[in-house]
Order: structure tokens, then C-alpha cells, then sequence
């Protein structure tokens, strides 16, 4: 018998919907030359639930709490999207502190979604102490959500032409003392993870994004700002009371990991600097109502809207089509994380298996938002 | 030989109660043998509880949670319970897997770690069988970890437990050789692969010990952070790494054929710890010569070896993970060279006669 000598294959192998990474239950197909990656296939729609069209049976009122459901990390956010396009659609003015609790809630759900994302990019990496240090923080803002909203994590907060209820009292107390200590605390990250050597080998120059193509797939929020394009909707289409806000947009052109990663501790200090506006707003303007008047029921007129948010993976966009009843004709969600993700192979390719990992980790994506 | 320690004189008497039977010499000797082993092995089995109790505890600590605190008095017996239900377990084999060596691998890589603490030098004249080649012997059967390892993930049939071990293969042989290299310097320093003699050899002040003469405080390091890597810990986790391969090349495994990978892991990693403080650090010597006549050398070599693990858990809590081209790399580009200078400047020093 005579030896042809080794034969190499592809290895082809399922990576999730079951894995620990995979933030969810996101299924990539990865075809692997030993560990090199040639190519990656994500297999979405493992999360799917219909909820676009469950809200089209509902009334406008009762969409709010499926909103959360979307975005699981940042409810407040989903929330805030869809109330605006419903008072853009009715013509509703809010008044001007329920704006301010809206973007100090967005901020705030901002920070506690970078925290998750911060905490589990480190495990990703292998790092898993850092994520107990980011939940310790969350955890505090988690509570001050729960004594306003009584949720932890779906609020169920907004409501067309306001909010639910007015912040609880000490709020902005509590609030002011934490935001004063975060930036110890992201001290203590950076002294964990961003000087670590380690980390920066395994982040710089990783899952490379060129400008030109994160525009090609419509990729936005930090992830689209790591690859120095300079968009976020609270500056370029301001919204809300942003523009008496003062906050400046991290912008960072190298393109790969590690520049999603310092937009995004960056976006936690503006946050912060945000929400602390918000605060001080919000105190001189105590007493005055934290919703508009609006119908019982609520049926806007025929028409249609988009009306887009900057959440924290991106632009978030809410399209409604109204008919004149009570429900929405048809609702559509224009969800940040399922734009993001159709880059992952471009940033996958060509890496290797722990590459992958710590790409996937750097879009943030949140499967619920992906398949809704 | 000068006088007994007091390890010593406690074996002596043992043997003399067993004589006391009226068993032939050799009997003696082998009944000897056989109970120190065993001795050393439950010791260290038992010690390996509390290594995972303390590794927990110590997580939690850094990472400021409370940690176990349920089971018995501060949850001292958390690990115990955990033990019981890993035996309690279904033990479950994949139909598709290759039986014969799904069972014999963590077998394998459990034996390796206990057999190699039985050469440990726990005193001048005390340990579970003296060898002269007990370095050689050491890293020899060591590293027979890693084809108990590929087996797993080869026998497993499952893509990721085969990517796991392929990793494991290629990352301890590659760091088998930094850990050899650094070996070879003391072994050239001491002149002896018997590692009772190279022991002897740092008695006295704590000057004495081997990590403080010349350069060895290099092959320490470069043994140290090979250790690390062989006994698969942060930041060189990668054949188990969670994120990227699920659990590597123990997927498949549960009940007590995990449990023997689990446990075999501690193991290793309190023995290289045990064969670091026996090569670097004064084996069973306190460092102040007054001290060593009170200090029973056991109890100061599982004190020195703890010492050691929790810095190995210190740094696994504090480290993300290397990425398998630049463990590759690092092994190659920094710790071999590092480990060849080292042979050569021990070599250099000692035929200039530089030594003291």
C-alpha cells in the first residue's frame, strides 16, 4: 500500500445555538482550517417571537411592555423609542421634565448596558473577574431603576405623553452619588483590563471594521464609531433635550476591537457627565408634571412614522403605520444588533476561534433585539 | 548522614511497630513503601478539597463576592458535598464516543498526578519512594497529562473536546520544553537529579535556597510561568477554554470521570508547586537554621506549596486569556530562549568556578 501522505479537510462546526459566547442563542456555522477561521456563517432566529406582529394585535397602550422585550439590556431605551414615534404620530408635546427623566434614564440604562456588555467582553477574553466588578456597579443602578420604575429589568416606565410615575423620592441623591464614584470604579477596569498586556494583544488589531464597509451594512452606534464614523443621532438628528445637553461623541478610526472598546468606556463617562445634567435640571425644575394629557384610548390619526433613538448598540428605529384605530397597522422595529451582526463575517474571516469570540463580544449584540 | 529529622525518627519508629510483628526485612521495606505513598496521596487528595474550596473562596474574595458559606462551618464542606454529588452523577457516554479510551483518559491524567507526588522529598529522609532520578522521573510521567488529555478530546467525538485537546497537545509540549530547560539549570547547578539531594543543598540561611544564587531566578520564573501552563491555569486555560470551547476537552464528561479530570488538575498543580518550592525555594528548610531542628519538614513544604497555589489562583483571577498563537509564541520566542541562556550562564558560572 502506498502512503499518499495526510489529508486536510475543512473542519466545519456548529458554534452555538447551546454556547457559552455566543451571547444568546446565535448559531455560527464556522468552517476552520485547524483553529484559522475561512469562514462564518451566523444562523439567526433562534430567539424569534413574533413580536412585531404580536404588537400590530395590540393597542398602543399595551405595546409598551413587548418594547422591553426587544432589547432586553436597555428597555429604557426601547421604551423611549416607541413612545416618541407614538407622539410624533399623535402630535403630543411632553413636558419638559418628563424629557429630562427620559434622557437621564437613557443615559443611565446606557451605563448599566456597557456595564453588562464591559463584564461579559472581559469573560470572553477569559477574564472573569471583571464581569463581578461591572455587575457590582450595575447592581446599584439596577436598584435605583427598581425604586422608580418596580422593575429591574423590563421597566415598563414610559408611557405615550409621559412616564409611568414620577421618580422615586432620593433619587436623584442616590443617582448623584453613584455617578460621583463611577469613575473610580472605571479607574479600577482600566487598572484591571485596559493597561493588561494581555488584553491588548488579544484586542488590538482583532475583527477589523473598514469604514466603507461598516457603512455598506449599516452598522451604527459604537461599534460604527470604532470604525471612525462619526454618527450618533443625539448630535446629528438631535432629539429630546439633548441639545441643551454638553457631551462630546468618541470617535476612534483603528478599526478594530480595541477601538469599539474604548468608544464604549468612553460613551460611560459621557453618559455620566449626561445624566449629572440631567440632575441638576431636574432639581430646579421639582414640582412641575412628569406627563402630558392624552386620550384614554389612544387612537392616532392615518399616517405613518420613523422616529429613531440612539440606544446603546445603535440606531434604534421604531416605524409605525396607523390606520386611525386603535392598533397599529403595522409596526416595524429597526433593531441595531441585527444590523451589526451581518458584519460579523467580515470581521470573523480570516481570524482565529478565540477571535471570533472576542469580535462577537465587541458588537454587543443582544439576540433579542436580533430575531424580536 | 548527619542526625534524623524528625520526620525521620516518626518513620523509623513506624517501621520498627511493623517489625514488631515479626515481618522479614523486606516485607518491611515494601510495606514501607506502599504506606508512604499511600500516605502522601490521601494527604494530598484531601489537601485538593480544600485547594477547591480555597480557589472559590479566594474568587470570591477578589471578585467581592461571599463565596461558599452554606455547607458546614464557613462552607468548609461545600467541596465534599460537591464531591458526593459528582458520584452520584448519571454517567453519561456518548454513544458515537470511543469507549475504551473515553474510560481510560481521565484515568490517565488522574494516575499521572498522583504517582508523581510519591518521589516528593518531604524531609532529608522522608518521602513516599526516594528516587535518584526523581527530576527526570517527574517530568517524564508529567507529562503523559497530555496524551490522557488528547484522548479525551479525541474519544469524546465532539469537534470542540478534539479542538480542545489538539490545543492542549500542542501548548504542553511546547511548554514541557521551557520546563525542561529550566530543570536542566538546577540539575547543572546541583549536579544531581535526585531531588532529596538538591533539597540538602539549601540548608542553612535563606541566602542558601536556589532561587537566591546567580541566575537561577530565571529557570524559577521560567518554570514557574511553564507550571502554570502545563497545569493548564489563567492565562494559558486555553485546552478548557470556556468562552471559545465550551469546556475543551472535558465537554463530554460528567459524574466521577470528571470529577478524575478536576481533581488530577488540582493535583498537578499542588505537585508543581510541591517540585518548585523542592527546587527553588529550600525544599523543607524554614530558611533560619535554628527553625529547621523545630519545624517538621512536612509541614514547611505544604506550607511553601500553598503559598505558591495561592499565587497560581491569585494570577488566575486577575489575567484574561492568551490567544493559542501568541501562547505559542511566547513559549518559543521568550521562555525556551530564556531557558537555553539560563543552562548556558549556570554552566558558564560554574566552570569559571564562580560558585560559593
Amino acid at each position: 500500500m502506498q502512503t499518499t501522505g495526510f489529508a486536510t479537510e475543512e473542519l466545519v462546526i456548529n458554534m452555538g445555538p447551546q454556547h457559552p459566547s455566543t451571547h444568546g442563542v446565535l448559531r455560527l456555522v464556522l468552517a476552520l482550517d485547524g483553529e484559522l477561521v475561512l469562514e462564518c456563517i451566523p444562523h439567526i432566529g433562534y430567539l424569534h417571537s413574533s413580536l412585531e406582529k404580536i404588537c400590530e394585535q395590540r393597542t398602543y397602550v399595551q405595546i409598551v411592555p413587548f418594547t422591553d422585550r426587544f432589547d432586553y439590556l436597555a428597555a429604557l431605551a426601547n421604551n423611549f423609542c416607541y413612545v416618541r414615534a407614538v407622539e410624533q404620530l399623535m402630535g403630543v408635546e411632553v413636558p419638559r421634565r418628563c424629557e429630562y427623566i427620559r434622557v437621564l434614564m437613557a443615559e443611565l440604562q446606557r451605563i448599566t448596558s456597557h456595564l453588562v456588555w464591559l463584564g461579559t467582553f472581559g469573560l470572553d477574553l477569559g477574564a472573569i473577574t471583571l464581569f463581578l466588578w461591572c455587575f457590582r456597579e450595575r447592581e446599584v443602578l439596577l436598584d435605583l431603576f427598581e425604586s422608580t420604575t418596580g422593575q429591574r429589568l423590563l421597566y415598563n416606565y414610559m408611557r405615550i405623553g409621559g412616564l409611568r410615575n414620577d421618580l422615586a423620592p432620593g433619587f436623584i441623591e442616590k443617582a448623584r452619588a453613584f455617578l460621583t464614584s463611577l469613575p473610580d470604579r472605571m479607574a479600577e477596569y482600566d487598572q484591571l483590563f485596559t493597561g493588561n498586556r494581555i488584553f491588548r494583544a488579544r484586542v488590538e488589531g482583532v475583527g477589523s471594521l473598514s469604514r466603507e464597509k461598516a457603512i455598506a451594512y449599516a452598522v451604527t452606534g459604537p461599534t460604527a464609531r470604532g470604525s471612525g464614523i462619526d454618527v450618533d443621532l443625539r448630535k446629528t438628528e438631535p432629539y429630546s433635550v439633548y441639545p441643551e445637553l454638553e457631551f462630546s461623541v468618541p470617535v476612534c478610526d483603528t478599526n478594530d476591537c480595541l477601538a469599539r472598546y474604548e468608544v464604549r468606556l468612553e460613551e460611560m463617562r459621557q453618559s455620566r457627565l449626561l445624566a449629572l445634567q440631567c440632575l441638576d435640571a431636574l432639581e430646579k425644575m421639582a414640582g412641575e408634571p412628569h406627563a402630558a394629557k392624552v386620550p384614554k384610548t389612544i387612537k392616532p390619526p392615518a399616517g405613518e412614522v420613523y422616529v429613531r433613538v440612539e440606544s446603546p448598540r445603535g440606531e434604534l428605529g421604531c416605524y409605525l403605520l396607523s390606520d386611525g384605530s386603535d392598533t397599529p397597522a403595522r409596526f416595524h422595529w429597526r433593531a441595531p444588533s441585527f444590523a451589526n451582526l451581518q458584519a460579523l463575517p467580515i470581521m470573523a474571516r480570516g481570524g482565529l476561534v478565540a477571535d471570533i469570540v472576542a469580535v462577537l463580544g465587541s458588537i454587543d449584540i443582544v439576540l433579542g433585539d436580533v430575531d424580536r | 548522614m548527619n542526625e534524623p529529622s524528625l520526620t525521620g525518627r516518626l518513620i523509623a519508629w513506624l517501621a520498627d511497630l511493623v517489625r514488631g510483628f515479626g515481618l522479614p526485612e523486606p516485607l518491611v521495606q515494601i510495606v514501607g513503601w506502599i504506606a508512604g505513598c499511600l500516605a502522601v496521596v490521601i494527604a494530598i487528595l484531601t489537601t485538593v478539597i480544600f485547594l477547591i474550596y480555597v480557589e472559590r473562596k479566594i474568587s470570591a474574595w477578589i471578585q467581592v463576592r461571599i463565596g461558599p458559606n452554606r455547607v458546614g462551618p464557613y462552607g468548609l464542606l461545600q467541596t465534599v458535598m460537591d464531591a458526593l454529588k459528582l458520584m452520584l452523577k448519571e454517567d453519561i457516554m456518548p454513544a458515537a464516543s470511543d469507549k475504551g479510551l473515553f474510560v481510560a483518559a481521565p484515568l490517565l491524567v488522574f494516575a499521572t498526578a498522583v504517582v508523581t507526588l510519591c518521589v516528593i522529598p518531604w524531609d532529608s529522609d522522608a518521602s513516599g519512594g526516594e528516587l535518584s532520578i526523581g527530576l527526570l522521573f517527574i517530568s517524564s510521567v508529567a507529562s503523559l497529562t497530555v496524551i490522557g488529555i488528547m484522548m479525551a478530546g479525541w474519544a469524546s467525538n465532539n469537534k470542540w473536546s478534539l479542538l480542545g485537546g489538539l490545543r492542549s497537545a500542542a501548548q504542553m509540549v511546547s511548554y514541557e520544553i521551557p520546563q525542561a530547560l529550566a530543570l536542566i539549570s538546577v540539575v547543572v547547578w546541583t549536579g544531581t537529579l535526585s531531588l532529596r539531594e538538591i533539597g540538602i543543598g539549601q540548608s542553612g540561611w535563606v541566602y542558601e535556597w536556589n532561587l537566591f544564587k546567580y541566575w537561577l531566578w530565571i529557570p524559577a520564573l521560567v518554570y514557574f510561568i511553564a507550571s502554570i501552563a502545563e497545569v493548564n491555569r489563567t492565562p494559558f486555560d486555553l485546552p478548557e477554554a470556556e468562552s471559545e470551547l465550551v469546556s475543551g476537552f472535558n465537554t463530554e464528561y460528567t459524574g466521577m470521570k470528571f470529577a478524575c479530570f478536576f481533581v488530577g488538575e488540582f493535583a498537578s498543580m499542588f505537585l508543581v508547586s510541591l517540585v518548585f518550592s523542592a527546587l527553588f525555594l529550600g525544599a523543607w528548610h524554614t530558611g533560619v537554621p535554628a527553625l529547621d531542628k523545630i519545624v517538621p519538614g512536612p509541614i514547611v513544604m505544604y506550607t511553601k506549596a500553598w503559598l505558591i497555589v495561592l499565587v497560581m489562583m491569585w494570577i488566575r483571577w486577575t489575567l484574561p486569556r492568551l490567544r493559542v498563537d501568541q501562547l505559542m509564541g511566547f513559549a518559543w520566542k521568550l521562555l525556551i530562549p530564556a531557558g537555553l541562556v539560563s543552562i548556558v550562564v549556570v554552566g558558564v558560572v560554574i566552570s569559571v568556578g564562580l560558585t560559593y
